[in-house]
Parts: C-alpha cells; sequence; structure tokens
C-alpha cells in the first residue's frame, strides 16, 4: 500500500460523505445533532425563486450522468400552470460500477430527504418520489424509515416546520431494469406502466409524472443542495473546477488495494484516485478504465492525469458519467471484459427500438465467437459498423451506451481482439455451432 | 376563408432541396410524403401516435448531430431535412436499421402469407443488402401462436414495431395484447394465465379486493376490431386465421366494395382469385371509416358461397308438394299467375326485409305500388311500431349527420344504441372523438357497457321502456343537447318503448341538438329513402300528401288516382293480414322470421298464406315455404348502393362475375311477365329513375307526439328484459365463419348486484330467464352499475335467442330465477 501524494490528499473533500463514518448518522437524532435540517429551515425562509437562483449560481450539474445543469432545469418549471408540480428522484443506480447513491441513502439517508424537501418547496411541488432500485431492499427500507421518522418530526407533511409548506415523500420499489433509469421509462413505471422510454418532446420539465411539470434528478444532486443551501453558491465554487464546480464521490473499484467510494473536488486525475486507493493491487499494472461505468468510453494509463471533470473527460474522448471508476490490469482481457458488458446491454435494453434491441444481440454473438476462437477479421469491420448504426440511432441513451466499450476496446486494443482471431490467445469458450449467413 | 387559412400557423422548411410549406406541428415524414418523398417505415401510422420506435425513417437535419426519426420530428421554420435520397448520412442510417431488422427475421418470405405486398420484404429487396453478414443464430419462438381464435401471432417474424398493440390501445380501447419481455426477448403477447398463484392469495395479500378477476387470468386477444391488426402489420407475424396459406397476394385480384353487414358504411377492399373472395380488408375512407372496419365485415363472406346457396328457380310441385327446380320462365310465369290471383283475391304485402341495396329496395317499392298496387310494404323484420313509422315518415331524407360532425360535437347522447356492437365504426368515431376531442358521451341504457366504459362515457341509468322519460326529464341530458352541435343518436331499438321516437324528436327540436338515427343492417336507411314503407313513397315522400303522389305518379306515368293515399300495413300487419287471409299473397326477400318480434306467429302466417314467392339468397325459412323461389344475388355478385346511417350513399361495382341477377332484375322481369314495365333491369337504369325523381317539393308529414308510457313494475322473481344483438352471434351472414365465431363475446344474462343478491345467484352461476314461450338459461354476470329490475340478454346468441325462444323483447316484463330450474 502505498502513501497518497499531497495533491491526492488535497483534492479529497467530504461534503456529502461527512457523516458516513459518524455512528449511526442514519438514525434523526445522530443527523440532527450533525447540522441536519438546519438547510432546509433556512431555505423556508428564502423564496422559492431565490433558491433555483441559488441553485444556478453555484452551477450544481447533475450527478447522473449527463451533468445537465440543476438550477436551469428546476427553471424550466412553468409557475403558476395550475397544475400539480413533482419532484422524482432517481435512485435506480444501475450504471454497471457505479455504487454512490446506495451508500449515500444507507449512511445519511436524511441528507437526500432533506434536499428533497428543499427542491420541492424550490419547484412547488407537493409530492416527491424517490424511485430505488428494486434489488436495493436494504436502502428502501432505511429510506422508508427514515422518510416515516422526518414525517413524525414535521419535516413532511402538512405545514411544515410552520412554514404553511406541505410535500409528501413515496420511496417507490423498481422492479430491476436498468432502462428505468432513464429518466422517462422511469417515469413511466412509476406511473406503473412498462418501463420504456417516452417520446421527448414534450420534456418531463412540463409534461412527466402524470404528465404535469416535474423535476427529475439524481440522488447525489438532490443531497448535494442542502449544503449549498447552508454554505452559499461561492463557497460551493471552492471545490471542483470552474465549469464542473463542487465535490463528486467516485466509486473507484477493480484492481485497487482499496476500492470504495472517494469524495473529491471534481477534477481529480485517476492518478490522484488510484493513490487514494493505495496504488495498484500488488502485482497489477493498470491497463484500461472507465471513468464513469461501462457507457463512458474506455480510457488506458495514457489517460492517468486527465481531469476528472464534464469537460476533462470530453477532452479525452470520453465522458465523466456516473463516475464510477472500474479499474482493470494487464491480467484482464478488455474483449471479454467488453463481451460482459455488451451481455448486459443485450439483457437490460428495453426492446422498444430495433438499433438497440437487435445490435446488441448481434454484437453479443459476434464478441463470444470471437472468444470462442471463431472471428474472423471482417467481424471486427462488422461491430464497428454495428456500433456505427446504433449510435445515435437507438431512441434513448442506452444504445448510444452500449456502444462505448465495443468502440473504445477495438480503437485501444485491437491487437487483443486480433490474439483471439488469429489463434494466438487460447478460446475463452469452446466453438459453438457454426451456421452460415443467412 | 383564405384569410382564415392564413392565419394557421405554418412553417417553411426544405426536403432534399425543396421548399415547402408545412402546418406546425406536423410530421416531417408526412410532410415529405406530400411533396413525393417517401421515407421508409414500419412503426409509423397516420392514424396512430407517433412512436419513433423502429427508426427505419431517420433522416438527416441540419444542425442535430444526430439523425432524427421523421415519423416523431416536427416541422420548423427554416428547417432543412435531407431523406435517403440527398443525404449519405440518412442512406447509411437506413441500411443499418434495415440490416438489424433483418438479422433475427427468419426470411421465409416463400412460405409468408405477406410474402409479396410485404413492407419489410420491398424494403429489403430494394434497400437491403445482397449478402448477410450476420452469423449467428437467429431467435427462435414456437409459432404460430394463436392470440384468438381468428388472429395468428408469428414472433419471430415481428419487427416489434407496435402498431398492433398501439391500434389495441389506442383505437379499439382493447388492451388484450401488449409487450412482453423486454430487449432481444421483448415480443407481442396476450396474458397468458401464467401467474402461478392463487388470485385469492394476491388479493389477501395486496389488499387489492376485487382488483384481480379470476376470468382475467387468461385474456385472448378478444377484440372487435382485431383484424385491423393484421391488416397493419408490416410484416406476416399476425396473420388471419382463415386467409392463412390461402393464396399468394400477387395472384389477387382487388376490387373496391362496401361491406353488407351494419349501417356503417364502410369501405372495403375484396380480394378475390378465380372467381372466389379469398379475402376481404378494411377501405381507406378517411370520411367514414378512416382506414379500420370491424371483423364481421372482415371475416363474414362465406355465407355467399354456402352448401344451400339457390342458382336455380324453383317451384312448388303441385302433385308432391315438393320445390322442384324450374326454368326462369316457368317460375316468372308461376310467380305472375299466383300473384295476379293472389292481387285479385285480397291483395299481395311485401316485406323486403333491410339488407337490399337501394336500387332494389326502389324496385320493390315501384313493384308493389305499380305492379301488385298496394301500399302494404315494409323493410322492418324486427320489434317495430306505427309510431316508427311516423317518425321514419316525419325524416326520412333529412337527417344530416356525419361522422365528422361527431369529432365536433361537444356532447353526443345515445339512446337504444350500442354502437360497439351494432355499428362499430360509428363507436371507433365515438371512441376518436371522445380521446382527442374532448367529445363527451351519455348513454340513456340499462346498464353501462364495455362500449360505454371505453368511451369514458356518462350512463343515465335507464330500464328498458323509461327511455322516453329519461330523454323527457333527465336535466343532464337537456343539458348536453342544448351545446351548439350537440348530437342526439337513436338506435333502431328505440321504436320498442312507446314515446320514445317522438320524445326523441320533440327534444331535439326543443334544444336544437341533430338527431341521426342508426338502424342496424346495411339496407335500413335506403329501404326507407327508397319508399319500402307503407307510409312512404320515394325519396322521402308521404303518400298522404297529393303533391307527394303526384310527382312519382308523373314520374311513373301512372294515371291520376292508382296510386293509393292510403297507408299500407305494416310489417305485423301484413304477417296477421296473411295468417287471417286477409292477404292472399306475399313476396319476401331477405327476411328471417327468426329476427320478428314473434317468430312463431311468422312463421304461422308464411305456412298459411295464400301464395309466396321468395327471393333469396339461400334456402331459408321462407323460401322453404315459398311457392316460387326466385334467385337473387349477393352483395359480391352485384353493383348496387347502401345508405349509410348518415345516408351517404355508398356505391359498389359487382366483384365476382355471376349470372345472378339483382333483386330489381328479378323483379322487372317478373312485373314484365304480368304486362307491366319497372325499367329496374340494371343498376344504372335505376339510379337514373331515382336521380329523375329529384327533390320532393311536397310538405313533409309531422313528427309523431306519442306518449310515453308507464313502465311495467316487476313483482318478485320478475324483471324487465332489455336486450340487444352483440355484434358477433347466431346471424345468418355470419354462417360459416367458424374462426369468427370464436371471438363472440361469450352469451350472458346480466343482472345487477341487488337482483343477484336477491336470487342468491353469484357471477358465473347459471339464471333462468322465463316466459309462457319457454326459458333462457345463461351464466349471470353481475354488473356493478344497472338500473334496478333489469335483466339483459343477448338477441341472438348461442343459447339465447331471445325472440325465438322467449317471444319477447325489450321492455317486456320475465320471469328470473337461480339456476337450472324453473
Amino acid at each position: 500500500m502505498t502513501t497518497p501524494s499531497k495533491e491526492a490528499l488535497a483534492k479529497i473533500a467530504p461534503v456529502l460523505t461527512k457523516r458516513w463514518l459518524s455512528p449511526d448518522a442514519w438514525k434523526l437524532s445522530v443527523y440532527e445533532r450533525l447540522d441536519g435540517y438546519t438547510g432546509l429551515k433556512k431555505a423556508l425562509k428564502a423564496h422559492p425563486d431565490d433558491l433555483i437562483q441559488l441553485i444556478k449560481d453555484s452551477g450544481l450539474r447533475g450527478r447522473g450522468g449527463a451533468g445537465f445543469p440543476t438550477g436551469m432545469k428546476w427553471g424550466f418549471i412553468p409557475q403558476n400552470d395550475g397544475k400539480p408540480h413533482y419532484l422524482v428522484v432517481n435512485a435506480d443506480e444501475g450504471e454497471p460500477g457505479t455504487c454512490q447513491d446506495l451508500p449515500l441513502m444507507m449512511a445519511d439517508p436524511h441528507s437526500l430527504i432533506e434536499g428533497v424537501i428543499i427542491a420541492s418547496y424550490a419547484i412547488r411541488a407537493n409530492f416527491a418520489a424517490i424511485y430505488i432500485r428494486g434489488e436495493a431492499i436494504h436502502a428502501a427500507r432505511r429510506l422508508r424509515q427514515a422518510v416515516d421518522d422526518a414525517r413524525a418530526r414535521g419535516y413532511l407533511g402538512r405545514n411544515i416546520l410552520g412554514s404553511g409548506f406541505d410535500l409528501d415523500v413515496v420511496v417507490h420499489s423498481g422492479a430491476g431494469a436498468y432502462i428505468c433509469g432513464e429518466e422517462t421509462a422511469l417515469l413511466d413505471s412509476l406511473e406503473g406502466y412498462r418501463g420504456q422510454p417516452r417520446l421527448r418532446p414534450p420534456f418531463p420539465a412540463t409534461h412527466g409524472l402524470y404528465n404535469s411539470p416535474t423535476v427529475v434528478n439524481n440522488v447525489e444532486t438532490i443531497a448535494t443542495v442542502p449544503y449549498i443551501v447552508l454554505g452559499g453558491s461561492a463557497w460551493f465554487r471552492t471545490m471542483g473546477t470552474e465549469k464542473s464546480p463542487g465535490t463528486k464521490i467516485f466509486s473507484v473499484s477493480g484492481r485497487v488495494v482499496q476500492p470504495g467510494q472517494y469524495e473529491c473536488g471534481l477534477g481529480v486525475t485517476l492518478r490522484q484516485l488510484i493513490e487514494l486507493c493505495g496504488g495498484m493491487k500488488p502485482g497489477h499494472n493498470l491497463r484500461f478504465w472507465t471513468p464513469g461505468g461501462s457507457s463512458t468510453p474506455l480510457l488506458t494509463d495514457e489517460h492517468l492525469d486527465a481531469p476528472l471533470d464534464f469537460e476533462g473527460m470530453m477532452g479525452v474522448g470520453t465522458m465523466l458519467g456516473t463516475a464510477a471508476v472500474q479499474i482493470f490490469s494487464d491480467q484482464d482481457c478488455p474483449v471479454y471484459a467488453t463481451y460482459r458488458w455488451i451481455e448486459f446491454y443485450h439483457h437490460e435494453s428495453c426492446g422498444k427500438c430495433t438499433p438497440c434491441r437487435e445490435g446488441n444481440y448481434w454484437m453479443k454473438g459476434i464478441l463470444r465467437r470471437i472468444l470462442s476462437g471463431q472471428g474472423t477479421h471482417a467481424d471486427l469491420d462488422t461491430l464497428l459498423d454495428a456500433c456505427d448504426n446504433l449510435l445515435g440511432r437507438s431512441f434513448c441513451a442506452l444504445g448510444d451506451g452500449a456502444t462505448s466499450p465495443v468502440t473504445s476496446s477495438i480503437k485501444y486494443f485491437k491487437q487483443d481482439y486480433l490474439d483471439y482471431i488469429e489463434g494466438r490467445k487460447a478460446p475463452m469458450f469452446s466453438p459453438g455451432e457454426l451456421v452460415g449467413a443467412h | 376563408m383564405t384569410e382564415v387559412a392564413k392565419k394557421v400557423d405554418t412553417v417553411k422548411l426544405t426536403i432534399d432541396g425543396i421548399e415547402v410549406e408545412a402546418a406546425k406541428g406536423e410530421l416531417v415524414i408526412r410532410v415529405a410524403e406530400r411533396i413525393g418523398i417517401a421515407i421508409p417505415r414500419f412503426c409509423d401510422h397516420p392514424l396512430l401516435d407517433p412512436a419513433g420506435a423502429c427508426r427505419q425513417c431517420l433522416v438527416d437535419i441540419e444542425g442535430q448531430r444526430k439523425p432524427s426519426a421523421a415519423c416523431t420530428q416536427t416541422v420548423a421554420d427554416g428547417m432543412v431535412v435531407r431523406t435517403q435520397l440527398t443525404s449519405e448520412v440518412a442512406k447509411k442510417a437506413q441500411e443499418g436499421i434495415l440490416e438489424f431488422l433483418l438479422i433475427n427475421h427468419p426470411l421465409d418470405c416463400p412460405m409468408c402469407d405477406k410474402g409479396g405486398e410485404c413492407p419489410l420484404q420491398n424494403q429489403a429487396l430494394s434497400n437491403g443488402r445482397e449478402e448477410s453478414r450476420f452469423h449467428e443464430h437467429k431467435r427462435e419462438y414456437t409459432k404460430p401462436v394463436p392470440i384468438s381464435s381468428q388472429v395468428l401471432l408469428d414472433r419471430e417474424r415481428c419487427v416489434l414495431c407496435q402498431r398492433c398493440t398501439r391500434f389495441s390501445d389506442e383505437i379499439a380501447g382493447d388492451k388484450f395484447i401488449d409487450l412482453m419481455e423486454r430487449g432481444a426477448d421483448e415480443q407481442i403477447g396476450v396474458f397468458s394465465g401464467r401467474l402461478d398463484v392463487d388470485p385469492a392469495e394476491v388479493v389477501g395479500e395486496t389488499g387489492l379486493e376485487g382488483a384481480i378477476d379470476a376470468n382475467l387470468l387468461d385474456a385472448p386477444f378478444n377484440s372487435y376490431f382485431s383484424g385491423n391488426t393484421v391488416q397493419i402489420c408490416p410484416v406476416g407475424a399476425l396473420t388471419g386465421a382463415q386467409y392463412r396459406f390461402r393464396a399468394r397476394p400477387f395472384d389477387l385480384v382487388s376490387s373496391p366494395s362496401t361491406c353488407e353487414h351494419c349501417a356503417a358504411g364502410c369501405s372495403m377492399r375484396t380480394d378475390h382469385r378465380r372467381g372466389k373472395v379469398m379475402r376481404r380488408l378494411a377501405g381507406d375512407d378517411p370520411q367514414v371509416n378512416e382506414e379500420w372496419n370491424c371483423d364481421k365485415g372482415r371475416w363474414a363472406f362465406q355465407y355467399a358461397t354456402a352448401f344451400d346457396r339457390i342458382t336455380e328457380p324453383m317451384v312448388r310441385d303441385p302433385k308432391s308438394g315438393e320445390l322442384r327446380k324450374a326454368s326462369w320462365p316457368e317460375a316468372l310465369n308461376a310467380a305472375a299467375e299466383g300473384l295476379l290471383k293472389a292481387r285479385t283475391e285480397g291483395g299481395v304485402g311485401v316485406l323486403t326485409g333491410g339488407r337490399l341495396t337501394v336500387e332494389d329496395a326502389y324496385a320493390y317499392a315501384k313493384f308493389a305500388r305499380v305492379v301488385l298496387g298496394t301500399n302494404d310494404i315494409d323493410f322492418r323484420s324486427r320489434p317495430l311500431s306505427q309510431e316508427e313509422t311516423d317518425f321514419l315518415t316525419s325524416v326520412a331524407g333529412k337527417f344530416q349527420v356525419t361522422y365528422s360532425d361527431i369529432e365536433a360535437a361537444p356532447d353526443v347522447v345515445l339512446v337504444g344504441l350500442e354502437a360497439e356492437e351494432e355499428c362499430p365504426i360509428l363507436f371507433l368515431r365515438l371512441r376518436k372523438a371522445a380521446n382527442k376531442r374532448g367529445t363527451r358521451v351519455t348513454s340513456i341504457a340499462p346498464f353501462v357497457t364495455r362500449g360505454l366504459e371505453k368511451v369514458a362515457g356518462t350512463l343515465v341509468p335507464t330500464v328498458p321502456g323509461a327511455e322516453a322519460t329519461a330523454l323527457a326529464e333527465s336535466a343532464e341530458v337537456r343539458a348536453a343537447l342544448s351545446k351548439p352541435g350537440a348530437l342526439l343518436f337513436v338506435g333502431e331499438r328505440l321504436a320498442e318503448t312507446p314515446g320514445g321516437l317522438s320524445a326523441a324528436a320533440r327534444l331535439a327540436a326543443e334544444t336544437g341538438a341533430r338527431l341521426a338515427w342508426v338502424p342496424r343492417r346495411a339496407g335500413d336507411r335506403g329501404a326507407v329513402e327508397a319508399g319500402c314503407l307503407p307510409t312512404l313513397l320515394p325519396g322521402g315522400r308521404s303518400l298522404v300528401e297529393p303533391a307527394a303522389r303526384g310527382e312519382i305518379g308523373a314520374a311513373w306515368g301512372l294515371e291520376v288516382g292508382d296510386l293509393s293515399e292510403r297507408p299500407g300495413r305494416d310489417t305485423l300487419q301484413i304477417l296477421d293480414a296473411a295468417r287471417t287471409g286477409a292477404l292472399k299473397g306475399l313476396v319476401v326477400a331477405g327476411v328471417d322470421p327468426h329476427d320478428l318480434p314473434d317468430p312463431a306467429a311468422a312463421e304461422e302466417a308464411l305456412e298459411k298464406v295464400g301464395f309466396l314467392v321468395s327471393l333469396e339468397l339461400r334456402l331459408s325459412a321462407v323460401s322453404r315455404r315459398a311457392d316460387v323461389v326466385l334467385p337473387v344475388a349477393p352483395a359480391v355478385e352485384k353493383s348496387g348502393s347502401y345508405l349509410d346511417w348518415e345516408g351517404r350513399v355508398r356505391p359498389f361495382d359487382a366483384v365476382l362475375r355471376s349470372a345472378a341477377m339483382t333483386d330489381a332484375r328479378v323483379l322487372d322481369a317478373l312485373a314484365r311477365q304480368l304486362g307491366y314495365q319497372l325499367g329496374t333491369a340494371d343498376t344504372l337504369a335505376v339510379l337514373k329513375q331515382i336521380g329523375e325523381l329529384g327533390e320532393t317539393r311536397a310538405p313533409r308529414a309531422a313528427a309523431p307526439t306519442v306518449d310515453a308510457e308507464r313502465v311495467a313494475e316487476p313483482g318478485t322473481g320478475e324483471a324487465v328484459l332489455s336486450t340487444w344483438h352483440q355484434l358477433i352471434d347466431l346471424g345468418a351472414l355470419q354462417d360459416g365463419d367458424e374462426y369468427l365465431a370464436g371471438t363472440a363475446r361469450p352469451p350472458v344474462a346480466r343482472i345487477s348486484k341487488a337482483t343477484a343478491a336477491a336470487l342468491g345467484v353469484a357471477d358465473g352461476e347459471p339464471l333462468n330467464v322465463s316466459t309462457e314461450r319457454g326459458r333462457v338459461t345463461l351464466p349471470a354476470a353481475v354488473v356493478d352499475v344497472m338500473a334496478p329490475g333489469v335483466v339483459w340478454l343477448p338477441t341472438n346468441s348461442p343459447g339465447s335467442t331471445v325472440r325465438r325462444t322467449l317471444g319477447v323483447s325489450s321492455g317486456a316484463t320475465v320471469r328470473i330465477s337461480a339456476g337450472g330450474t324453473s
């Protein structure tokens, strides 16, 4: 285990994670003792429009992957339109390698609830739903308990803290579908329908849950809100970079000594993150990594010093995504990793549109054939062409994401593919039955 | 008008370098189509909401970093669109999607029903790769899966465009099919009852009492409109059991035609091969049926080729007393002699039935007046009343309501009409209006039907017989009809309620709402206009008016006084007179005595009448008793026209050539035999005659003013009967179409919760409904919202032939009791 450098340590910025190591931080009493709900009290004294302006000023960008400015999203909600408004928290954390929302909801559920109340107050919503991944039964239970406790203490329900503001929160468990992390599929699922993305426009800001104006935000985004209310936008901008202010929880997994959640200012580099994780596992050398889950194109050891923020990652041809940093070493096969990812997309594609449904089916078959030692050189062209026909052609971003591991692994590790195709590497699978072209 | 038109927001855009103006909100794919640029598509359908699922229609739009789906993209001012014709990006994108669609497609075109008319096949041949790059295994499924007795699903061919599920959800409201599974396993399916749980347990656990219906655990695709999904399926995934493997599209001749079943007036396309109809499809008629039809219209046509079709005339042999084949001269001679004698000895009545074309109906009307010298003519073969005769006399030729008026109407009130069962395309338009335009539907009926639920309608719960009172007294109905543009639809069944039609006419006059009369058969409206009523001459001319008689007399070349001013007998009076011998002869067209209010009395009349001439398609209860049987052509073998409920002319040409003659031609020959010139030998000649009559200048008859009657109060163990026909039932025109019969709604006896509780009958348990004539026993269906003391039966369904078995109709008091015992 190596000791992190001073530069790396300086990047550590526990904001969202500051209570995680306090015993029983998930309890309301502990949360209150540790400044809990003070942001809410301050927020309820402000005008909702001022809160939206505050979040705009802070430069907070959505933490779910796309990095859309949160304040702007809130500002899209038409006011005085006579329709009910809704806040929906996307807690359907499903991107491979991503693990920030669940630990946050387990360790510090009230910070999310406090954020929900402030955000709902700002957009004038009296109902909020937290759509939580179906598999995360433990987190759903903890969150429900927290909602009950908050309601009992007057933080939820009617006339919250005497402010005249009413809010109810429902914690809704999904049924185990990656697609329901896509905000419009999530809304359909929340309404009780089959989870498939909706046509946009109209956007959720005007036609969201039950056809009413709706803000859909990620857990981390909403949980950040109380800190901005307390600390102010200027304080928030002291962290991170100019265009990507604030902190982000990076969930680092794979071949490092201490995988886990590391909250740093945006713009931290992989080199620093690995240092914070105690270095690579003994005997492993970094070969490739994902900056933000499998839907973001792979990077290699050439990119150790690229800043992990929205712009920095764009600069090296990938995306920050969910900041799910998965570390692979020279003992890992990029072709096999890609195959497993495509298996995931094949399994999780909702089936609504042709390119995603059929493209992943096809790519999975080709990759498996290559790994079985039956691939051809033409297969690589076919894979790239299939990606070209899928990227930007699918109904939602799920299909786009599926092309990332394929194109990027062929870009950086074509030799590994050729090794299987040309017989230099032993097949991973026994050869399947070949069928002719049809 | 031009000023108004300019105010509509329009935008200018460029598609493939062609500048085009479009209305704001229009889809790129439609605008392109308008200027002759066909963008390939599978999921897109102009009558369904955009889905953007198949991605085949991708085009390149300047400023967009990704290709856009033309079927979901709305136009914008200054937009520059490049389709596959001018953009490599769009071309490549479309080719890519097509390749994806084909990788799992079985490519079994040589044995697929769709082969030859398949959009996917056409696309693949014109834009697909010559050689496939796909070397993996294709998805395999068990096939075909019958999702109803009519519709078969081949999941391997399916491209998951979701047209079928969207149609069923958006248009028909029968969401029996839906997407199942996800990703590459996504498939269309019906709920198959695969739940391995006892519904009772589920209910117990979740507290959703009543939310889970055990009957729903197995729900096939039982929609009256399921055939449309077969037609709009862009591949061969959905096929009709009746047509499957029977023909290749390129061997078929397609002829435009008109549906002969109900009064909806659907345009159709009839596909035939070597003189035989192979299938029928919905025709494209935006004003009437849009692009839809019902399953009866699509699949009920084999009656015309049934084993008992009559192709040669027959006469009753005096020695044996049996019918025997005869030549046309012999048969016409026998008919002429018999009719001449009957006319002299007491008169001849004419029953035409409701299945005739306008031209045929006109020939009967003229034949009765000119040849038989009688006004004893009636098209109605169902319960009727003098009030209805007067009502039809007062309104003939005057209805002005159209399908498009429904979409513009704020409110529509239905009385005596269950549109989904009795006029399915009218139902679809009501549903469209309700869903897309917010039209409110109110129904004066005994209970909330599925059809009413699907138009989100409101029920004015009404015991049969109390419709007149409801019309007169319901504030809700009056308020609805008082809105400008409101419509009042009365079904033919309102004739069963004394005062019903009078009240409807009065209410329409008072509120300004427009009135439409919706009969059940294709020929009903035409028969009214042609004068097949004891009080009406052709063109809505009331025969009590001298001017009206003058117009007709002049046109027909009659002497003054030849046309009697005395109204004739209606159907029931004609049959009565035939039974008692007051009438000596009958000329009967397509009439089934079992449709009449008292079938036994009708059969007795047919037995007893001195001389009976039957113009028939198949051996029927009438022709078997006839003295002379003259074969006539089915709709498919003749030309003519129907008037739909709107009064719109629905003309059609003969689809098949045959020797069979129209009723009008046979009557022309018969008249000639008797020394008269009808001039109805061919359809165009009849049309010319009708045209020459022109609009009448004679005064119209006034609407009837019959008072409502007190509704019978059922005693203990009694109920008031409500009954109407289900769309798919024992009707003679559905004979031989067993796949269609498989999707008939199961016959049930509907009762209210209170009635069920009083009788101790639970849902699904047998219920007896009886009169002195007989008894009908059906499973009880307990209805949530129902007028008190009512029992509903299907009029003519298996196990429930109400008129034949019970000898009564709606409004009658019947006895009801629990299961099996009487």
